[in-house]
């Protein structure tokens, strides 16, 4: 039986990696089932579950990612997962508030280390703050 | 020769410092090892993003992105510069800076002005000592680097690389080679050097991808994500090179307290045995005057 490689795989860890019969995963414009010989497919990936039928004895392997990139090619599947909530705004939320935190410690450059230190505390409770607010917003 | 006493407060002054210095010893080599295995878990990512990318570049050879078009005249100069957050790791981060400044004043000789995306408390501090512009920073990373806290700093040096603003991207890290040997390197994120995209193309140049939505849209996604995970990859190793750069630096710290005591045990045996002659060569002329 034709089986077809599977590789999660993100920037900080290596999260899955083996052989399976079939592979489900969350596309962009919906769902994706990839069988082994699949032609070769580049896309993007929503958050959600991609499901693993491994290749001996078929049971199933979950695993969530938070989005990312899927490559497809006849004898593998790579998911490039994103370690991170990620989205548009989200992301240039997190680029203004990097920028502000750096104009401020600019504004600032007489005070010591520790204020630099405090912004850059700032700078994290703001972007999480955002990724919760998205969160919410995608929930309802 | 000195008091016995003063001696003897030195030589345990100095043992508690050696204690300190092999405490942090023992911690920088068990957190070098999780650092090491942090480094390598980076590594398939990035190199299949390149895979995917090189592939690309083949099979569209009119495919071109801003991330990998060099620019012929360069007024802008960013650099990524990584470094710790704490010292007491020999000379890591002294060395790097030197590095960076070098690269600073050689890139204002090209005509082009710098400015700085400070990853790490030391080399944010340098930069602002240095008057050098420093665009984002973070910093307080801690020992699990998480790409999360990165985004957002290499993103405002993206935003301006795509606008425009900057021509250059570079990245300055420390990069790992083993426990003893570690190297300052100053290397170009932006436009993406040609020699690096090129991967193993393993079918010919005959097949393409389905691309879903559209190519570039999915390219310029990846594209980022690759400069994201390098960026990512070259703080995980400064941390793997801090860690043993530490771990090297409080050995011989602790070898140079071991020294001192020895030292120090010498002159106060030395003396001690000076005081006792002297109290017995006293007891004797006494007798002998009675």
């Amino acid at each position: 039986m034709a089986t077809i490689h599977v590789d999660v795989v993100s920037a900080e860890e290596h999260i899955f990696s083996g052989e399976a019969q079939f592979v489900v995963l969350p596309g962009e414009e919906g769902e994706l089932g990839i069988y082994p010989r699949h032609t070769p497919l580049l896309t993007r990936i929503r958050p959600g579950t991609v499901r693993v039928k491994l290749a001996n004895g078929g049971e199933e392997e979950f695993v969530f990612v938070s989005g990312g990139i899927l490559e497809v090619q006849p004898d593998m599947v790579t998911v490039l997962a994103d370690t991170a909530i990620r989205g548009h705004d989200l992301d240039e939320a997190k680029a203004t508030e990097a920028k502000r935190a750096a104009e401020e410690a600019l504004q600032n450059r007489t005070g010591d280390v520790d204020y630099a230190r405090a912004s850059g505390e700032l700078a994290v409770a703001m972007a999480q703050l955002a990724a919760i607010g998205k969160l919410r917003k995608n929930r309802a | 020769m000195a008091g016995s006493k003063e001696i003897r407060t030195k030589i345990k002054s100095v043992k508690n410092t050696q204690k300190i210095t092999k405490a942090m010893e023992m911690v920088a080599a068990s957190k070098m090892r999780k650092a090491q295995d942090r480094m390598k878990a980076a590594r398939p990512y990035g190199e299949k993003i390149r895979n995917v990318a090189a592939h690309m570049a083949q099979a569209h050879p009119e495919f071109s992105h801003p991330f990998l078009e060099q620019r012929e005249n360069v007024k802008r100069v960013g650099v990524v510069v990584v470094t710790s957050d704490k010292g007491l790791c020999g000379g890591l981060n002294t060395n790097l800076l030197r590095q960076v400044t070098q690269f600073f004043k050689a890139s204002e000789a090209r005509g082009a002005k710098v400015c700085a995306t400070a990853l790490g408390n030391k080399g944010f501090g340098f930069m602002n000592r240095a008057n050098v512009p420093v665009v984002s920073h973070a910093i307080g990373l801690g020992d699990t680097p998480h790409l999360e806290r990165l985004i957002g700093p290499i993103k405002v040096l993206l935003d301006q690389f795509a606008a425009g603003e900057v021509d250059e991207v570079h990245l300055a890290y420390t990069r790992f080679i083993n426990t003893m040997k570690q190297e300052p390197v100053v290397e170009q994120l932006l436009p993406l050097p040609k020699q690096k995209l090129q991967g193993e193309s393993k079918q010919g140049a005959s097949w393409d991808y389905i691309y879903e939505p559209a190519g570039p849209e999915v390219i310029a996604q990846l594209l980022v994500r690759y400069v994201e995970a390098l960026v990512y990859q070259a703080v995980a190793e400064n941390i793997a090179s801090e860690q043993s750069a530490r771990m090297v630096a409080m050995k011989a710290a602790s070898d140079n307290a071991g020294s001192v005591i020895g030292e120090l045990q010498l002159i106060y045996n030395k003396s001690r045995q000076a005081a006792i002659t002297k109290e017995l060569s006293e007891i004797v002329g006494g007798a002998a005057a009675v």
